[in-house]
């Protein structure tokens, strides 16, 4: 089984809060890998919060055709932190030859360009990327937008981290997401490792997706270059997420009501029953059959975390106005935030969202039953 | 034998016959209730000489013999009597003296029974018992990575939506400018049907209704009873029952003058309307309701004299093409209930199906497409067309989905799948196949009429005799001393024991495979067949 484990705090933290909290959860997962996700970056980084940073592992002729790359794009690089590992990689893990993260500056004929048009540039210079590096394993790219760094290996979070030194001063963030254990049910494939990126948006999961192939099929056909990958069937989360938002225009109550919408019955006696019950229709290939816990962050940096409607992975939230964690188990959360008032931790049931918006001031939590906040 | 020319190219011996009718002498007791009950008066009383040898011990007498004479039951031979194999001798006989007993090897009645030049008509399905569905397997079960469900505690929502169901951005933009959503209807994915008010019996009928009833309002299970061509009964048209009804309009058009002179008097929408353009057991030919079946009742529902020949033609006649017709056809009909009731064309399953599916794929009114395979049952048709003509369900289900997957609307034209689900028993493992291969629901008619009614047909040419009238259950006869036999009540309890084990073994097909919150279409990843080309074709995993 995955941990989950992310915290939002007004201040940056290192990102081994997060792996020392899914290192207590050591029991819940094999340590089979790690994913890290963080954004609303401090330390260097926070200097460079326009520009695009590219995350990703290359070999070094990974790094020449990247550089010719960008080049041709008239990207200039700005900032970079890159891992060259000296050391014997932990046991399982590959002998990788750097891990890259790299602000760059974007072309000049960029400038001009809707903020939209942009978007969808880096996301198809990502996926562009990635499939360059796909041929010979030259390149894995995660993520490529303002603000976000992305980290991946196989192995355990701790020794992964101690590797690569994650404790470095240089990299901080306010938000940060962590997974340990990437999809084991098939092949390791670094791209199966949570979370999963698109556009700003991130998220990942515990449990496993048993309705991905049809939803994997119905996001496929959405006409949509950003839905591609599914080395893991928690993938479809994301790119769902992205769906509500990018292309319905939803928002993240709405994303929970497409996940898992309400009962016939329930739908019946809800203040927005059409309304709803004309979404799940349109939107029934993407129901999640879970068992799922899902946590994410929005292009806003409000995390967040749901359960699907059969409440059978575990999820914890709580702590301090400035600082709050979501975590898969209670000793992970008690791990980041020990000083908090416990009898506020809440564990969201089939029916909830709960949410830590980019003011990080309280948890918020819509009930699927509630009447929704914004009409559509 | 005399050889005087006697014997006649179609004279048979019981040999030659599909059927055998073994009796015994020693148990039957002469009650005659047999030849009373054969639909086809089969066998008839017999006296039989029987010469006994006597011979005495000793010298004194010699060997002699007499002639005795013994009663029983004779079979007969000509091909209008041969033996259909109903085994309703066996059911009557007070002693179990009789039975019906399968040849053992092909028979030769096949090559006589055209006499007059009438080429074989009988009732049933292709009669053949080999079903791909059957083998299709379920492999892909939860185990340690997630957990498998409870079929008995856990809860499920087993429904399927019938109707054209707008893709997301266009159904939140048609509702926020308050434009017309298409009619969508949330119902069980069995349905059950198309039957019509003429091929089966007014018992067979009533019972059904009654099931479907109960199903609906005390179990709250939204089963649907499509009606086959030939119209429904006034009141139910007049009733709030309608809405449990799928009205289906076929070529022959029987029974819509009365549907349309009803229209301003329903209380409810009907469930939907079913066009037929083509049926799995006989596709390109139409319905064969033959004037022994057409009674006073029949005649009145259908608006037709009584007692006259109902051939449908083959195809609509104001039909020539799809773009135009079809369309046409469609947009009158969701008219004709304010566009508040879903309409959706059933045609056999075919290989040209894809251009079918592709135009309804453009047209906003089309609500479904059900498609109909070559096992399906009838009432009546021409055996050829029943063992020869069509496409197999699996494939051509596959291929549609495929293509609406293809094109991204695999959410919203809804296909339904007929024809031999259940052929072999299997209903609930046949319909969850077809659903995963890419069906939002199935349809069943002649399963429900051998589980809920006791038919006897059966791919081994038994009975099959629906279209003569003569059906020995009264299911699918209009002779009131035949259809009498059927208790309605006992056909709607049947029907909701039927309907409740199905939904109870689909919860135990998908619940190991973790799903619950809605029904699995397209989960082809949970399919597996262990013949090779088969699972090539169908897109799913081949396993030994």
């Amino acid at each position: 089984m995955c941990r989950l484990f992310s915290i939002t705090s007004k201040e940056p933290l290192s990102p081994m809060v997060a792996i020392r909290a899914l290192d207590v959860m050591k029991e819940g997962h094999d340590g089979s890998g790690v994913g890290l996700f963080m954004t609303d970056l401090g330390g260097d980084f926070e200097q460079f919060r326009g520009g695009p940073i590219l995350s990703g592992i290359f070999s070094n002729t990974g790094i020449k055709a990247l550089d010719r790359y960008m080049m041709d794009m008239d990207f200039m690089t700005k900032y970079k932190l890159s891992f060259r590992p000296t050391k014997r990689p932990p046991t399982g893990t590959p002998r990788r030859d750097n891990y890259l993260i790299r602000v760059y500056e974007y072309p000049p004929d960029w400038e001009n360009l809707p903020e939209a048009e942009v978007q969808r540039r880096l996301m198809m210079c990502r996926l562009q990327l990635r499939e360059m590096g796909e041929k010979d394993g030259s390149m894995m790219v995660f993520s490529f937008w303002p603000d976000v760094i992305m980290i991946k290996e196989v192995g355990d979070p701790m020794t992964v981290a101690d590797y690569l030194g994650l404790n470095r001063r240089e990299l901080q963030a306010r938000t940060i997401l962590a997974q340990g254990r990437q999809n084991t049910n098939y092949a390791i494939d670094i791209y199966a490792c949570h979370p999963f990126f698109i556009q700003g948006m991130a998220t990942m999961t515990n449990g496993e997706n048993t309705a991905f192939l049809p939803i994997r099929e119905f996001l496929m056909s959405r006409k949509e270059p950003g839905y591609v990958g599914y080395q893991s069937d928690s993938e479809v989360f994301t790119h769902i997420l992205h769906y509500t938002y990018r292309h319905l225009n939803l928002d993240l109550e709405t994303y929970k009501h497409i996940l898992t919408p309400l009962k016939d019955g329930e739908l019946a006696n809800h203040p927005n029953g059409p309304w709803l019950r004309m979404l799940k229709q349109s939107c029934r290939p993407l129901i999640i059959d879970g068992p799922n816990c899902v946590m994410g962050c929005l292009p806003d940096k409000t995390l967040f975390m749901l359960q699907d409607s059969k409440k059978l992975r575990p999820g914890v939230v709580g702590g301090n106005p400035g600082m709050f964690a979501f975590s898969s188990e209670m000793c992970g959360l008690d791990a980041a935030i020990p000083a908090r008032d416990k009898s506020r931790d809440f564990q969201p049931m089939k029916y909830d969202t709960v949410f830590v918006g980019p003011e990080r001031q309280e948890v918020g939590r819509w009930n699927q039953m509630d009447s929704l906040s914004r009409l559509h | 034998m005399e050889p005087d020319g006697q014997l006649k190219p179609s004279s048979l011996s019981t040999k030659d016959l599909p059927w055998q009718v073994l009796w015994s002498k020693e148990k039957c007791s002469l009650c005659g209730r047999c030849t009373a009950v054969c639909p086809v008066q089969a066998i008839e009383p017999g006296v039989h000489r029987k010469r006994v040898l006597q011979v005495p011990l000793g010298l004194t007498e010699k060997p002699g013999n007499i002639f005795g004479v013994y009663h029983g039951i004779r079979q007969r031979t000509d091909v209008a009597h041969a033996c259909i194999g109903c085994g309703m001798c066996d059911m009557v006989c007070p002693n179990h003296a009789i039975m019906p007993i399968h040849n053992d090897e092909p028979d030769k009645l096949r090559f006589h029974i055209n006499q007059g030049g009438i080429p074989r008509r009988r009732g049933g399905r292709r009669n053949a018992r080999e079903s791909l569905l059957d083998s299709i397997k379920f492999v892909r079960i939860s185990m340690l990575t997630d957990p498998a469900l409870d079929a008995g505690r856990h809860e499920f929502e087993l429904r399927t939506l019938l109707g054209r169901i707008l893709p997301p951005e266009e159904a939140l933009r048609v509702t926020r400018e308050g434009g017309w959503l298409p009619p969508v209807r949330e119902i069980y994915p069995l349905i059950l049907g198309s039957m019509s008010f003429g091929a089966l019996s007014p018992t067979m009928w009533e019972g059904l209704q009654m099931g479907v009833a109960y199903l609906n309002e005390e179990l709250g299970m939204p089963v649907r009873f499509a009606t086959g061509e030939g119209g429904c009964p006034p009141r139910l048209l007049r009733s709030r029952f309608l809405k449990y009804i799928i009205l289906q309009i076929a070529s022959g058009y029987f029974g819509w003058d009365e549907i349309i002179h009803a229209l301003p008097e329903m209380k409810e929408d009907p469930c939907a309307i079913e066009i037929k353009y083509g049926q799995g057991a006989k596709p390109g030919d139409g319905g064969l309701l033959m004037w022994y079946k057409v009674n006073k009742l029949i005649a009145a529902i259908r608006g037709v004299p009584t007692g006259v020949n109902l051939p449908s033609p083959p195809t609509h006649q104001t039909k020539y093409s799809i773009e135009e017709a079809v369309a046409k056809m469609i947009q009158s009909m969701s008219m004709a209930w304010g566009f508040r009731v879903p309409v959706y064309p059933k045609i056999s399953a075919t290989s040209t199906a894809l251009a079918v599916l592709n135009n309804l794929t453009r047209n906003p009114y089309a609500a479904a497409l059900s498609m109909d395979g070559e096992d399906g049952g009838t009432g009546a048709a021409y055996n050829i067309s029943m063992d020869h003509m069509g496409h197999p369900i699996a494939g051509i289900v596959r291929d549609a989905y495929l293509n609406l997957v293809k094109i991204g609307k695999q959410n919203e034209i809804p296909i339904f799948a007929g024809g031999g689900v259940g052929k072999n028993g299997n209903l609930a493992a046949n319909a969850a196949a077809l659903i995963m291969l890419g069906a939002s629901g199935v349809q069943a008619g002649k399963y429900i009429m051998q589980a809920s009614a006791g038919c006897l047909g059966s791919e081994a040419d038994r009975c099959n005799i629906c279209n003569i009238g003569l059906c020995p259950k009264g299911i699918t006869s209009q002779d009131p001393r035949l259809y009498r036999r059927l208790d309605p009540e006992k056909v709607a309890e049947r029907l909701v024991e039927v309907v409740v084990s199905f939904d109870t073994e689909l919860k135990k097909i998908v619940a190991p495979l973790g799903r619950s919150t809605s029904l699995p279409i397209g989960m082809s990843d949970a399919l597996g067949i262990s013949d090779r080309d088969a699972a090539e074709r169908l897109g799913i995993r081949y396993v030994l």
